[in-house]
């Protein structure tokens, strides 16, 4: 067994578990797929995942950050639509509006990102109760501001160009935005103080504090970046969609969280690495996309992608047997 | 200390919240323009029993330092399954409220099996395990519709001798049959001992692992008896996922109101009933005001966030800063 793993390349050795049981069911998708119908490999085809795959990363993006400090952020789903909503809502307001209207939306995510992070690193609040409070302040107010009805706001020019228009040819700028995102974080995960201090944090915040780290703040600028990041997501989605809509974040919540688990950053904090992250994404994708094109009905899908969850996560995602 | 202080020092949380539920329910029957009413008093107990066997349905977990972001869709699920089973001749509906129930103690049993024999976060499982359950229930009804025994529905929403609201008497008689047992079994405490020390509670050689695996059984039973009452109430089954939710949700702002810790290990199901009755109780007090009711989510939500905070007045008696970080 061990003359095996020695043979075997170093960065298959040297990679995680997870990671490489993530990617193993991708190629899985992709085979079963291409078994159901020829088009599932051709390159229009993982284009058009990766763009849609592209929401979702910018979201589970900001959601591991906030897992890798062992907190959760269950405002996800109002976070998205407060930002697409905002955004949409400034387009109407002239030129400055539309100028503006893409740093307004992240701007209003961030702000209920200050809120639970201050909720959570100030007053101790447990992440998965303060944030649930404020999505669901979040609500409320969207449903003061919209009426009750669908917003008629529809999005400016450049929310729908980042999200369906091609800078580079035959590469939409969704996945463009996502891969820079995607490599600002790496960055910022591996090497900066601010990255390894989030690492810290999730391991054990008594030590890091006592290492003479403000863990407070850490925690509480985590918290915006999530906010800001699933506002940005919206603020593609509703350049997707071309208008905001009143319950278009719910669909993000259970596979942000989902993806980032399933890319093998432990729940508890402190252990997993961005290249899960985008293993769990596609993955994620491409699971709904294969269900979809199945014509599974709605209830189907929600059973398997439960079933799906729970069952990878049995795989590998289980805590230490601590006796 | 006298053994009425330790007493009162127990059901601190559980006294507060009761206090703050009869304050609220006066508010709202001296604004009511019927005013202190059997019809009030009974709508008013209707809608307020449907989120007090949820919240119940909640402390059973938290109690065990866990969260069961499920229990709405348990609700949804046996909302739809009693809107095919409980209808027909007395036998028929009897079995229908059967297997309504059973079928909530088994979501609540799988619920337990993956958190504590899959050690898996109880979030995370349990979002994903909402998710089947909310599938499920999509099945059964992909559009409202259904029925249900309107005998038995009327006899368990009205009202007993022309006064006493009937679902008050089922609410007793649950926490009676229930509650009561389960928090002064072995098990119960044993539910106790490991939301407040689980170390301590397993070198204390308490059956930790039964008595979780019981408390997330039984919130999967509350949750039944929740949708069960949701379809007598409005006799018809509905799989929708916003109503699900906003129950897992106010269940959690019933249970920080009725005094029970989300650390685990404190609180009491009955602190929580009226932890639920207050909160129920204050999101109508807009209709009595005469507020426009599209501003009840933002009132609720901000309820919620003062609830959650108060937590927080904790902080001050730390001596020791490390005590911030658990």
């Amino acid at each position: 067994m061990n003359g095996i793993a020695n043979r075997m390349p170093k960065f298959i050795r040297r990679a995680d578990p997870a990671v490489v049981t993530a990617f193993a069911c991708i190629v899985l998708l992709l085979f079963l797929g291409s078994l159901y119908s020829r088009s599932f490999l051709s390159p229009e085809y993982l284009l058009q995942q990766l763009k849609v795959a592209s929401f979702l990363g910018v979201i589970a993006t900001g959601m591991m950050l906030v897992i890798l400090l062992g907190q959760i952020d269950l405002s996800v789903p109002w976070s998205v639509a407060v930002g697409a909503m905002m955004a949409c809502a400034a387009a109407a307001y002239g030129p400055v509006g539309v100028a503006l209207a893409i740093p307004f939306g992240i701007f209003c995510g961030v702000a209920i990102g200050v809120v639970n992070g201050i909720g959570v690193a100030y007053l101790r609040i447990p992440s998965m109760i303060i944030t649930l409070a404020t999505n669901a302040v979040a609500q409320g107010l969207m449903v003061v501001y919209t009426g009750g009805f669908s917003p008629q706001d529809s999005a400016t020019g450049a929310m729908r160009y980042l999200a369906t228009g091609f800078a580079i040819p035959a590469v939409p700028n969704a996945v463009i935005i996502w891969a820079l995102i995607g490599a600002a974080m790496v960055f910022v995960l591996t090497r900066t103080g601010f990255g390894r201090t989030v690492y810290g944090i999730g391991n054990r915040e008594r030590a890091a504090y006592l290492s003479g780290i403000d863990t407070r703040r850490v925690v509480m600028i985590a918290f915006a970046v999530s906010g800001g990041l699933s506002a940005f997501g919206g603020v593609l989605l509703a350049g997707y969609a071309s208008k905001a809509a009143q319950s278009m974040g719910d669909a993000y919540l259970l596979p942000s969280i989902a993806a980032v688990v399933l890319g093998g950053t432990s729940i508890l904090g402190g252990r997993g690495s961005y290249l899960g992250t985008v293993a769990g994404v596609i993955l994620i994708t491409l699971l709904q996309s294969i269900l979809s094109v199945m014509q599974m009905p709605e209830a189907g899908r929600q059973i398997i992608y439960g079933v799906v969850i729970v069952a990878m996560l049995l795989l590998y995602g289980r805590a230490p047997a601590s006796r | 200390m006298k053994d009425w202080r330790y007493w009162l020092a127990e059901q601190r949380g559980t006294l507060l919240a009761f206090g703050i539920f009869i304050a609220m329910f006066v508010i709202y029957t001296t604004n009511h323009p019927a005013g202190f009413t059997a019809n009030v008093v009974q709508t008013a107990s209707n809608k307020g029993v449907l989120l007090a066997f949820v919240a119940m349905a909640q402390t059973l977990v938290v109690i065990t330092a866990g969260i069961d972001l499920s229990v709405g869709m348990i609700f949804t699920l046996t909302n739809c399954l009693a809107s095919w089973l409980v209808i027909g001749t007395g036998i028929e509906t009897a079995f229908g409220v059967v297997a309504v129930l059973g079928t909530g103690l088994l979501c609540g049993a799988i619920n337990g099996a993956i958190v504590i024999y899959g050690r898996l976060q109880p979030i995370v499982a349990t979002i994903a395990t909402g998710a089947v359950y909310f599938g499920i229930a999509l099945l059964l009804r992909p559009f409202p519709g259904g029925s249900v025994n309107e005998d038995l529905a009327d006899a368990l929403t009205g009202r007993l001798f022309g006064v006493v609201p009937a679902s008050l008497v089922v609410l007793l008689a649950v926490v009676l049959i229930v509650w009561v047992p389960f928090s002064r079994s072995v098990l119960g405490r044993a539910a106790y001992a490991a939301g407040s020390s689980e170390t301590a509670a397993y070198m204390s050689g308490v059956p930790i692992r039964r008595g979780k695996f019981a408390a997330y059984a039984l919130a999967g039973l509350l949750a039944a008896i929740g949708g069960l009452f949701l379809t007598f109430f409005t006799y018809t089954g509905d799989a929708a996922y916003a109503s699900g939710n906003a129950y897992t949700l106010f269940s959690i702002a019933a249970v920080v109101l009725g005094g029970v810790s989300l650390f685990g290990g404190k609180g009491s199901a009955i602190g929580a009933i009226f932890g639920a009755l207050a909160f129920r109780t204050i999101g109508d007090l807009l209709f009595v005001f005469d507020f426009d009711p599209l501003w009840q989510p933002l009132f609720q939500g901000v309820i919620l966030l003062i609830a959650v905070s108060l937590g927080a007045f904790a902080l001050f008696r730390v001596r020791n800063r490390l005590e911030w970080f658990l």
